[in-house]
């Protein structure tokens, strides 16, 4: 038996795991390091952590956006990122006008439910456009044209919004209400109430998103396309209803994000939508893409990562300005845990699927 | 068959464009004997000057600023030698490929007789080499970067209106030291090569006057989320963090650092980079009390507040960066330098010969200009620096109005 | 489609609704103002008006092709009313932005914006001036569709070549001035680096008419293809003629260029050159083998950065070596690292490749920025003084001769391209893109020919990372960001994957065409972003497909894949 054990493990298969060896071995010494020497206390790591939560539950909804897109269609839509943009940088001028009218201070809930409302409105809006002129004439094209298709559309969207609202950045109105904070007395351990705002919100979305599929029947019918398209149009299923739906509900939660986004940084700009969107793409591999509680649990876990990692590896293994390095950190976990599990973290383990 | 025409037409193109080739140039009445050539400007046609600024995205406010400085020289000067300006220009986006590629654009271009730009230190490292080897000259405005002028890596074609980093790094650090008091700080950097040197300066100042840094750090201009790094800050306890960078992640810096448990109290402090009201938008309330350093408006000449009002008239707006009066002062450097080696022929072209212009440029002494008195060193430093620490009075960038008075946002308080 | 006899209203209507669409958004982006003053005719039509008209045409256009009619008056009248329409769109935003302030929101509807779209008029007389041209415009697209053929492909030639020489009005003027009587012509065409004078206009419409009308006569669909079996019937040694006639031409075309064309088009096709490299590399990882890289350029940082660190004084451990010895070594780099990011990615597929192959190219970015790795590759501050290529005592840094550095390295990677393809090599790589497990049971090693696609591609990166490096004479880890693996991935996606002339044109439309209109940079990558989506929406298969029978579509090998 171990004869036929060792036939089937290959020279390339041994020297991935001891690449992945090597880099889970550095990533312990680095780790235990850090922690004999002490330079952070539990309340800087639980900050850090708490940080990292925040980003990774923005990253999480933007990669329910990829992730869901793949399942049914197969492909991935570059321009997620754009439409992650364009809600929150159309919503920044109600924000403006509400703080002007002092309403964003008087009745915060509902000033920022119309903030959100009108983000997800636009965000939904730009992704059921997207999907209707770019995508659905291309549904039955090789994979790489639709990819380029997005990447083709993620400029175009990047730079109309660019004309359209200029350049500059522009920064959310800060309301007073906005810097609440809670601490455990005592201690300098504190949340802000817009990080209790933002992992609220996501996994409120996330909780909502997956009793949704699962529970109703839009749900059921989306599940049903993405497993097999021509059954699921045999059973009497609208493919190209559940498609937009799929795209809208990507979309809203994407705009969703995008005011989180804005509430976390305060910045927005055309560009803002770039980088999170690789990195929630990336999430979404990381989780196993296709699938939606992977999604869920790769954006978290990107998120801390980032947060904490480049302190907790880096920092015990010397390496100076560690935090230009955190992304290069975020694709070496992912190529390590795709060297692990090659489907992602929740990734079924199928047979060889030609993808 | 379109593709059979198509080669026809081509066929066709190509031969026109073979056969021109047996053209003879038109002989010149002026010889030229410059060895970088002559720009020749018939009667009538414009000098075209060109600018290489960021005039659009997040650091916009200091590509405009310079370009309108630029633009109000023009105006004011009318015409020289008889001639119009015509300003033309490239965007560049702050970064090292647009340098390059909007230099190479314009070296390419002939009928160019001079440059005002680059705005970003990053832009000139590949840009000013192009430049020189076109055998024309760039005057820079706004970069400060201190290897620019170095002896060994200074290009012929290089020089600036704009103060050298060395000096505004050490006056930050002397500021913290004897007038804040602080003996230990942190910088962050974002990889470009104007914040990398000018922190670099501050820390070595710095340490010379007996300081101790805790922490020299780097984060991605693109970055949003800085609490890690700050956090990582906090841990070595600076009292004061110097981030020399620009407008978008300066503004995530102080958003950030005070929600980050150890750096409540810590002054935070930045330089000509973020030197803008859309910092103060981008930053929002956590930029009260900040400090940065940049040029002393109150040092410039008299002419200053005259150049204010027509900035204001013309543009609708109050200056936006601290390097206006410096293209303003590039601008006329360049054309007192035309006026003293062009050449009108008896027909009434004028000539211009690059190297002179160049060798002009360079022997600028004691030009007065708004700025103070420029004089321009074989390396290209033409600036007469005088580099004040300014602090933030109020979070609202529509009262942005830099000075010494008591109602000025940002306001002089050293020396 | 058959042809109505009703008027179909909603047709029109619809296509003025797109059309306006297109219109308000190409207004608020700011274009129309930009290029206000930009004449494309001095004095009478500059570029923004044109942009705006043309969205007239369009939309006579569009409703030409949504409803035939069989009577000519419905059509003329369904492209008035299209036309209309989008006229209309437009003047009511102008009509709200006389009362409203929208310029606090979209920042481009300026003042500036209303008076080019009421033409100079007070509101009411311009915008009915705007509501009737646009009635015209849209009648007279209506028109130029029923006309025969011939004179509709003249006056659309007409008006295309109008607007190039608009467009590309500098380049034409570096490349004409000092050509001697075609100097003199272009100046009196283009008066003092204004736009088109009227006289100029007229002999361009002529010529460009005079043109078309001559081809169409000439090269009717009769005499095409009897010139092609005119050629297949001549003796072997005729064809053969023929076809070296033809190299030949290419061949002086390509060696000539750079004394035709001046110093900028040069620099623009070296660009150009560098990215076909890089472009012909990803097509045997992409094209050939199936395989989708989305971090190709950390092949080409490679081979920058190994150049730059050999041959650089700036780096203390630096051997100072030459260009050219420092060329091999960093293409075996470029190779040894290909087969290094090959092994972690031989078990991934599709969609988890690109993004692992997306890491490795923004780890090595990082890498090269970062202060940690900086006293060995010179972190954000980069490489200078990198040595330029040296052939006798002539040292290439001019545009005009790095050309043919580029041209060499371009031809030599054709010619490998080309034999690896019609090799045994290439048709296994072709059987794995196809099919991996079928290809596997056929007794290839998927192992070994996957790593040497990644191994190949990434030694074409680098060779042109090298001379990219020593063209520049510095690099900056700014150069080497995903974007650029995304462009490469473009042009060879329009190009035509899998097929080397392919790549050519493709770098050409993608890299060359941006850069030769520098001028419309703001737009640029908008122009881009929609180019590439029509592209992909009307033909799929790139400018230049490989032929069939080398390339199946994939078509049903993507519908059954889940």
């Amino acid at each position: 038996m171990l004869r036929r054990l060792l036939r089937r493990v290959t020279f390339t298969d041994i020297f991935m795991w001891l690449i992945g060896a090597a880099l889970v071995a550095m990533v312990i010494y680095g780790t235990a390091r850090t922690l004999i020497v002490g330079k952070y206390g539990p309340v800087e790591w639980l900050n850090m952590t708490i940080s990292g939560l925040a980003l990774g539950g923005i990253y999480a909804l933007i990669a329910l956006g990829y992730t869901l897109v793949y399942g049914i269609l197969r492909m991935i839509n570059f321009a997620h990122s754009e439409v992650f943009m364009s809600g929150p940088l159309t919503a920044y001028f109600v924000a403006e006008a509400l703080d002007k009218h002092g309403l964003l201070d008087r009745s915060p809930v509902p000033s920022l439910l119309l903030i959100f409302l009108v983000s997800m409105a636009v965000s939904t809006g730009v992704a059921i456009l997207l999907e209707r002129i770019a995508y659905r004439p291309l549904r039955t094209a090789p994979r790489l044209v639709p990819l380029i298709t997005s990447i083709g559309a993620s400029f175009f969207l990047q730079y109309t919004f660019r004309g359209l609202f200029g350049s500059g950045v522009k920064g959310y109105p800060e309301p007073d209400w906005l810097k609440i904070k809670w601490c455990i007395r005592g201690t300098a351990m504190c949340i802000t109430i817009t990080q209790v705002l933002v992992i609220g919100c996501a996994v409120l979305m996330m909780a909502g998103l997956y009793f949704f599929v699962q529970w109703t029947k839009t749900g059921k019918s989306m599940r049903a396309v993405s497993e097999d398209k021509e059954t699921a149009a045999l059973m009497g299923i609208d493919v190209d209803r559940v498609i937009a739906t799929t795209f809208a509900v990507g979309g809203a939660l994407a705009g969703v994000a995008g005011v989180l986004y804005a509430l976390l940084f305060r910045q927005v700009q055309f560009f803002m939508g770039f980088v999170p969107g690789i990195k929630a793409f990336t999430a979404a591999v990381l989780g196993g893409i296709g699938n939606i509680p992977g999604a869920m649990v790769g954006g978290l876990v990107l998120g801390i990562f980032e947060s904490v990692g480049p302190n907790l590896f880096l920092d015990g293994l010397g390496i100076a300005a560690p935090y230009q390095l955190k992304d290069a950190i975020a694709f070496t976990m992912l190529v390590l845990i795709l060297i692990f599990r090659p489907t992602g973290i929740l990734g079924e383990r199928l047979a060889r699927k030609k993808a | 068959m379109p593709r059979k025409r198509v080669a026809i037409l081509v066929s066709l193109v190509i031969l026109m464009l073979v056969l021109s080739q047996c053209g003879t140039p038109k002989p010149k009445a002026f010889e030229c004997t410059d060895a970088l050539g002559c720009v020749d400007i018939a009667p009538g046609a414009p000098i075209h000057l060109v600018y290489m600024m960021v005039v659009t995205g997040p650091d916009e406010s200091l590509g405009l600023d310079t370009k309108y400085g630029v633009e109000i020289a023009i105006a004011d000067k009318g015409k020289v030698l008889g001639h119009d300006v015509q300003l033309t220009g490239e965007d560049t986006g702050c970064n090292a490929e647009g340098g390059q590629t909007a230099a190479t654009k314009v070296a390419a271009d002939k009928t160019v007789v001079a440059i005002v730009g680059t705005n970003c230190s990053s832009e000139a490292r590949p840009a000013a080499p192009i430049i020189t080897q076109a055998g024309l000259t760039m005057v820079s405005p706004s970069n400060t970067a201190p290897d620019l002028t170095l002896p060994e890596k200074h290009q012929a074609g290089y020089l600036r209106t704009a103060h050298n980093d060395k000096i505004q790094g050490a006056a930050m650090a002397k500021f913290a030291w004897e007038k804040l008091q602080v003996k230990k700080a942190a910088t962050i950097h974002d990889g470009s090569l104007y914040a990398d040197q000018l922190q670099q300066v501050f820390a070595e100042e710095f340490k010379k006057l007996g300081g101790t840094i805790t922490a020299q750090e780097a984060v991605d201009p693109k970055d949003t989320d800085m609490k890690p790094v700050l956090a990582r800050i906090a841990a070595t306890q600076p009292e004061l963090i110097y981030y020399p960078i620009f407008i978008a992640a300066g503004g995530f810096i102080t958003s950030q650092a005070r929600q980050v448990p150890g750096l409540e109290n810590v002054y935070l402090s930045s330089a000509d980079g973020t030197f803008s009201p859309d910092f103060v938008k981008a930053a929002g309330e956590a930029c009260l009390g900040m400090y940065h350093s940049s040029p002393d408006f109150g040092a410039f000449g008299a002419g200053y507040q005259d150049f204010l009002k027509k900035y204001e008239t013309k543009y609708g707006r109050k200056v936006m960066a601290p390097f206006h009066a410096h293209a303003y002062d590039a601008t006329n450097m360049i054309f007192a330098a035309i006026e003293k080696v062009a050449v009108q022929d008896a027909d009434g072209t004028l000539h211009i010969p690059r190297g002179a212009l160049r060798a002009a440029l360079f022997a600028t002494k004691d030009f007065k200009g708004l700025t103070g008195n420029l004089t321009c060193s074989p390396t290209g430093d033409c600036a007469d620096p005088k580099i004040a620490v300014y602090q933030m009075m109020s979070a609202d960038p529509a009262t942005w109005n830099p000075g010494s008075s008591p109602d000025s946002n940002p306001k002089k308080i050293w020396p | 489609m058959e042809m109505k006899t009703r008027f179909d209203w909603k047709a029109a209507l619809n296509a003025g609704a797109v059309a306006g669409i297109s219109a308000l958004l190409i207004c608020l982006v700011g274009m129309v103002a930009s290029f206000g003053q930009r004449y494309i005719i001095s004095g009478v039509l500059s570029i923004g008006h044109t942009l705006l008209l043309m969205n007239m045409i369009l939309a006579g256009f569009i409703a030409v092709r949504r409803a035939r009619y069989e009577n000519r008056l419905f059509t003329l009248l369904s492209g008035a009313l299209a036309g209309l329409v989008t006229s209309a769109m437009v003047a009511v935003v102008v009509l709200i932005g006389q009362y409203v302030n929208l310029r606090a929101v979209l920042i481009n509807a300026s003042t500036e914006l209303y008076r080019l779209l009421t033409f100079g008029q007070n509101a009411f007389v311009g915008l009915a001036i705007l509501l009737l041209i646009g009635a015209v415009l849209g009648l007279l697209t209506a028109l130029v569709s029923l006309l025969p053929d011939y004179i509709r492909r003249a006056v659309v030639l007409a008006f295309a070549i109008l607007l190039m020489f608009g467009l590309l009005r500098d380049l034409l003027r570096v490349m004409f001035e000092g050509w001697g009587p075609l100097g003199g012509l272009f100046l009196w065409m283009f008066p003092v680096a204004g736009g088109l004078s009227i006289p100029g206009v007229v002999f361009l419409l002529v010529v460009a008419a005079g043109i078309s009308l001559l081809g169409s006569l000439l090269i009717g669909p009769k005499v095409c293809p009897s010139v092609k079996q005119w050629v297949g019937k001549q003796p072997r040694g005729g064809q053969l003629a023929v076809r070296l006639g033809v190299w030949a031409l290419l061949a002086a075309l390509a060696l000539l260029a750079p004394r035709i064309l001046g110093v900028y088009p040069s620099e623009v096709l070296n660009m150009v050159g560098l990215f076909a490299l890089m472009g012909l590399g990803l097509n045997v990882v992409v094209g050939f083998c199936g395989l989708l890289d989305l971090g190709y350029v950390a092949f080409f940082a490679i081979g920058a950065y190994t150049v730059g660190v050999l041959t650089s004084p700036e780096i203390s451990y630096s051997p100072h070596w030459p260009f050219w010895a420092a060329l091999p070594v960093a293409m075996v780099a470029a190779l040894l690292s290909g087969l290094i990011l090959g092994i972690p990615v031989l078990n991934t597929r599709g969609d988890y490749l690109a993004i692992v192959t997306l890491g490795f190219g923004e780890i090595t970015r990082l890498f090269f920025l970062s202060d940690w790795l900086r006293p060995y590759v010179g972190g954000a501050q980069g490489i200078q003084l990198i040595a330029p290529a040296r052939i006798g005592g002539l040292l290439l840094t001019q545009p005009r001769e790095l050309y043919y550095l580029i041209l060499a390295g371009c031809l030599l990677v054709i010619f490998v391209s080309t034999r690896l393809k019609n090799s045994r090599l290439g048709r296994a790589w072709m059987a794995v893109r196809e099919d991996e497990d079928v290809a596997q049971a056929m007794g290839i090693g998927l192992v070994n020919t996957k790593l040497l696609a990644f191994a190949t591609g990434a030694t074409f990166a680098g060779l042109s990372g090298a001379l990219f490096a020593t063209k520049l004479g510095s690099i900056y880890p700014h150069s080497f960001q995903l974007l650029y693996s995304i462009y490469v991935l473009c042009l060879l996606i329009v190009g035509g994957m899998g097929s080397i002339p392919g790549v050519l044109v493709g770098s050409l439309l993608l890299i060359g065409l941006p850069e030769l209109l520098r001028e419309f940079a703001e737009y640029r990558m908008l122009v881009y972003g929609a180019v590439l989506v029509f592209m992909m929406l009307t033909r799929p298969q790139g400018f230049l497909p490989a032929k069939p029978g080398t390339r199946r579509t994939g078509k049903e090998a993507e519908k059954s894949a889940p």
